[in-house]
């Protein structure tokens, strides 16, 4: 009836994980009872849970990311401590089964459920409105991602109270994945997790894929798009072509676990490393997918606070494409070490070097743009600098791992893992936290307050030296990575500032949370009532912030890059069309809450062998997609006068802020350079 | 309820004769291609030639005769996705077959 | 100047305004199709590798008969061709003649599948099952994976017999239709792939 799932699943020898457990129940409880008692269910159904509005669907795919960080940064926390004190004799407070399931946690959770989702939920609420359209090419598709992602991202959670998570990291490898090796539910846990997500991720490429392609505003070629469009392009061909590789390689090694196969065993022809080849197949797209988007916001960033074009727009694009397509022909260089010959070695290697040249020139590209710029130091532009100058750390890093005889020497130490840290955290991570505090107004409709943001950055950033620079010098110093324990104690004095580090890192986690609830509290003093609260150069300005559901009343025509700086410079914005039309939304709908709940219900299932709950979710999936298939009625007409009634709302909101300019009012944007 | 037909869905249309002509090319294709296996009087090199030059044509049949891919501006979108995927699929399987033989020879 | 730039920009704007949808879900459909094709290059990749991975047990030559398979080859190039007909039908807005030959696909289909089904339960009752080598395992996920997209097909096409009766040829049935019709002939190109690959040169 339960499949293998009994009491005894419940890990009450880990301590550790029982107060987290304990915990985040009480936290989930406290959360249903405050939705209770303000009487927000129906609220929350109708306008969140069942939305099919990009915007709305962006929003929540970051509160998930902003959510799973806190989770995969607790792991982070819990390893630096271990390090700090299971120095020589000492065994810390960690058991290895324990530490290795948070390692594997820890990577898994930041890449597949705060990364993915941080930058898809920026990019559903930015692209649209970049590229002037209402709404991209499928919003029940939209949903339906974001709640598979969501499903995954629970499984994660529910590991922790019942049974394990995987101790085979990140990447999984076989034979440690097979049932042989791994008879418990972590792998299982890890696999659907991680499988259900990368639907999710499939889905969202093809839609963001025909939105760019064919729901551009008239007149935006693509030369004339804005550059996080271009890089959310990159991006999503990436997703398309790698995420089936990582669908075939879990689904066989799924197959390997429950139906006896031979595809990575290391027995009865099965073939171990076939297995890396295909994870790095789709692992090393996924890594350009997670930047590439932040590439994408500093671009952004970066002019906007200039108060300048990007400088070599051009040449950024190609950049960007150099980039994707380079993407696809460097992954043997995670797996040097795994023994190919140096002809194969050194190809991959090459082309490795290579991708760092297109980085080379986005940077050159950003410091230009800077150069002769009116600068604002906003705290966008603080993740930006402090972006260019500690990735290219990490990138002349990755140089030099390039080279597989260095690579020899440092795979799997502690350099590696401070490498793709260097990239991930102030490459990503401040790429996405700069988005974040970017487009917080054009979401929500105020802005977040700039004291606790900076106060934020610089934690983070001084953090991060603190957390991971010792680990380089800990890499030539022979440290090998995921120790739970060490003899060795000369590593010891570093890891305790690499501890220090990820303290001074909890605290800028800290003030990102004080700095969300003051926002909160003070958000009339900081309303955006233009649309445009930091003189922007880009389509999603020219809405209203948080934007109509429909973004545009007249979807406008473009004539330049910056099509809003462009329109700024006719004076051409905000001018009333001669008349409006009725547009047609598409409706909400509960389905892809549905189904995204059904496939929690059938990957739980598969974990704990419940085969009768597996085979009902399964159909009840099949009936709900067939369902909404057949669904002929998915639109609602907003009529003309509605839509006029909006936008007359709007247009006076923003002409009583302009008479406040006049009288240099809190919201007066800087006025336009002279070009 | 719009009942009128849809002419064009990106890609081209077809007619009777342009499906005709697929099936018997593909039909024709198939027949070599089993025909020169199991009859065995070729020797292997040109067996092997044959039958993948007989697959890769009998593909473009496909996708000439039945999925209506052609050079038209229309669907000139669907071919550039097409060749980029055919990329991609080359630098995988061919990338993982030369890895995967490297690997075999001086590891297993 | 201005006044002709806002007529031509309203003109040009009409269009906009209502996003081509049939247009734009064939083509998010086509690329859906090309991430399967990058599914199944990954499949065929690993049977590459594992092809001579035989572990002691039965290679292609022992196991596979090519005149069967030149008949379930023949029986899904029929329904390719029948799906044609389909097509044909729909663009004369003929509804009779749209779930005939709806029909004859969806038998010929069945007939594909049932001839997959009954060569695996044979190697499986011989004890020549997935789990005997990397081998079989390799053989049974190709061709099996491309076995279970034309079920999932056949699910469509009866789903689609359903609308059809329902509603009628409607714009949005039509567009479903076509779909499957992109679907349906992918996968007879898949099986090109898969018969020259693993059977033609599984008993060379």
């Amino acid at each position: 009836m339960f499949g293998r799932l009994s009491l005894s699943a419940i890990p009450f020898d880990y301590h550790i994980t029982m107060i987290a457990v304990g915990g985040s129940i009480l936290l989930g409880l406290a959360i249903l009872a405050l939705i209770t008692y303000y009487g927000k269910w129906t609220y929350l159904w109708k306008e969140w849970l069942t939305s099919v509005d990009h915007k709305k669907i962006g929003i929540m795919y970051i509160i998930l990311a902003l959510v799973m960080l806190l989770r995969g940064f607790s792991d982070a926390i819990l390893m630096r401590s271990q390090q700090a004190i299971a120095a020589g004799t000492s065994q810390g407070f960690l058991t290895p089964d324990h530490f290795n399931q948070i390692f594997s946690a820890h990577g898994t959770i930041m890449i597949v459920f705060m990364a993915m989702p941080f930058l898809v939920g920026l990019m559903n609420i930015a692209v649209p409105q970049q590229i002037g359209a209402r709404d991209v090419a499928f919003p029940f598709m939209n949903s339906l991602s974001l709640w598979l992602t969501a499903a995954g991202a629970l499984l994660v959670m529910v590991s922790l109270g019942l049974g394990e998570f995987s101790k085979a990291g990140w990447s999984g490898y076989a034979p440690l994945t097979e049932l042989k090796y791994s008879p418990g539910t972590g792998t299982d846990y890890w696999i659907w997790a991680f499988q259900i997500a990368g639907i999710g991720s499939l889905l969202t490429s093809i839609n963001f894929l025909v939105t760019i392609i064919k729901m551009r505003a008239p007149g935006m070629s693509l030369m004339r798009m804005p550059i996080f469009v271009w890089t959310a392009s990159a991006t999503i061909l990436l997703m398309l072509f790698a995420f089936p590789v990582l669908t075939a390689a879990l689904a066989m090694l799924t197959l390997d676990r429950y139906l006896g196969m031979h595809f990575f065993t290391n027995s009865l022809g099965g073939n171990m490393m076939m297995y890396v080849n295909l994870f790095w197949m789709w692992g090393h797209p996924e890594v350009y997918i997670v930047i590439l988007p932040a590439f994408g916001i500093f671009s952004e960033v970066v002019a906007t606070f200039s108060g300048k074009r990007l400088f070599g727009y051009t040449s950024m694009v190609w950049a960007t494409a150099a980039i994707m397509i380079l993407s696809f022909v460097v992954w043997l260089h995670h797996f040097f070490t795994m023994g190919a010959s140096p002809d194969v070695n050194v190809f991959f290697g090459i082309t490795t070097m290579m991708i760092a040249v297109p980085t080379g020139v986005k940077v050159f590209n950003w410091l230009f743009t800077m150069y002769r710029g009116r600068i604002r130091f906003t705290s966008p532009m603080y993740w930006t600098v402090g972006f260019i100058v500690t990735f290219v750390i990490g990138g002349m890093a990755g140089v030099l791992l390039a080279s597989p005889p260095a690579d020899y020497v440092l795979h799997n130490s502690l350099f590696l893992i401070a490498h793709f840290h260097n990239m991930l955290i102030p490459g990503a991570l401040f790429g996405f936290f700069a988005g974040y505090t970017y487009w917080f107004p054009k979401a929500i409709g105020f802005r977040l307050n700039e004291e606790w943001g900076k106060r934020a950055f610089w934690c983070w950033i001084i953090g991060f030296y603190l957390a991971f620079m010792p680990l380089y010098v800990l890499g030539f110093m022979g440290m090998p990575r995921r120790m739970d324990h060490y003899a060795n104690t000369a590593w010891h004095p570093l890891l305790l500032v690499a501890a220090s580090g990820a303290g001074v890192i909890l605290l800028g986690i800290f003030s990102q949370m004080v700095q969300l609830f003051v926002s909160i509290r003070e958000r009339n003093t900081a309303r955006d009532l233009t649309g445009d609260p930091w003189d922007g150069r880009t389509l999603e300005w020219a809405t209203s912030s948080p934007p109509a559901v429909y973004n545009f009343a007249r979807i406008p025509v473009v004539h330049d890059i910056d099509a809003f700086a462009d329109m700024k410079e006719k004076g051409i914005v905000h001018q009333r069309p001669d008349r409006y039309h009725d547009i047609r939304m598409p409706k909400n709908t509960a389905k892809g809450f549905v189904i995204g709940a059904l496939t929690f219900l059938f990957g739980f299932a598969m974990i704990w062998y419940i085969w009768w709950l597996a085979i009902v979710a399964a159909v009840g999936i099949l009936i709900t997609v067939i369902a909404r298939a057949a669904d002929d009625d998915t639109e609602y007409t907003i009529p003309a006068a509605e839509v006029e009634q909006i936008e007359s709302r709007r247009y006076r909101e923003t002409a009583s802020t302009a008479s406040s300019h006049l009288s240099g009012g809190e919201n007066t944007p800087e006025p336009l350079p002279q070009v | 309820m719009n009942r009128a037909p849809i002419t064009s869905a990106g890609a081209g249309s077809g007619s009777y004769k342009s499906y005709a002509a697929g099936f018997i090319l593909s039909v024709v294709l198939t027949v070599i291609a089993f025909g020169l296996v199991m009859s065995g009087v070729l020797p292997r090199p040109a067996v092997l030639f044959g039958i993948f030059g007989a697959a890769v044509v009998q593909m473009l049949v496909h996708l000439h005769y039945f999925l209506h891919l052609n050079s038209s501006s229309e669907n000139h979108w669907n071919v550039a996705a097409l060749i980029f995927t055919i990329l991609i699929m080359v630098i995988f399987v061919g990338g993982s077959i030369w890895i995967m033989y490297s690997l075999n020879y001086r590891m297993m | 100047m201005t006044t002709d730039a806002s007529t031509i920009d309203s003109v040009r704007t009409e269009e906009i305004e209502h996003p081509d949808t049939i247009a734009n879900q064939a083509f998010g459909f086509w690329l859906y199709l090309m991430s399967d094709l990058v599914l199944f290059a990954t499949i065929f990749a690993t049977f590459a590798v594992l092809r001579h991975n035989y572990a002691g047990g039965p290679t292609g030559k022992d196991l596979f008969h090519l005149p069967y398979v030149f008949g379930e080859t023949m029986v899904l190039l029929f329904s390719s061709a029948t799906y044609g007909l389909v097509v044909l039908a729909m663009r004369q807005g003929n509804k009779a003649l749209v779930l005939r030959w709806l029909v004859v696909t969806f038998l010929l289909g069945l007939g594909f599948i049932s001839m997959e089904i009954n060569e695996f339960y044979h190697l499986i009752l011989d004890g020549n099952g997935p789990g005997i080598s990397g081998f079989l395992s390799a053989f049974f996920t190709l061709v099996g994976t491309h076995g279970t997209h034309v079920a999932f097909g056949l699910m469509w096409m009866a789903v689609m017999m359903g609308q059809i009766i329902a509603k009628g040829l409607t714009s949005p049935v039509q567009s479903r239709l076509l779909r499957l019709s992109m679907f349906w002939h992918f996968l007879d190109i898949v099986w090109i792939g898969v018969f020259t690959v693993v059977y033609l040169m599984g008993v060379m």
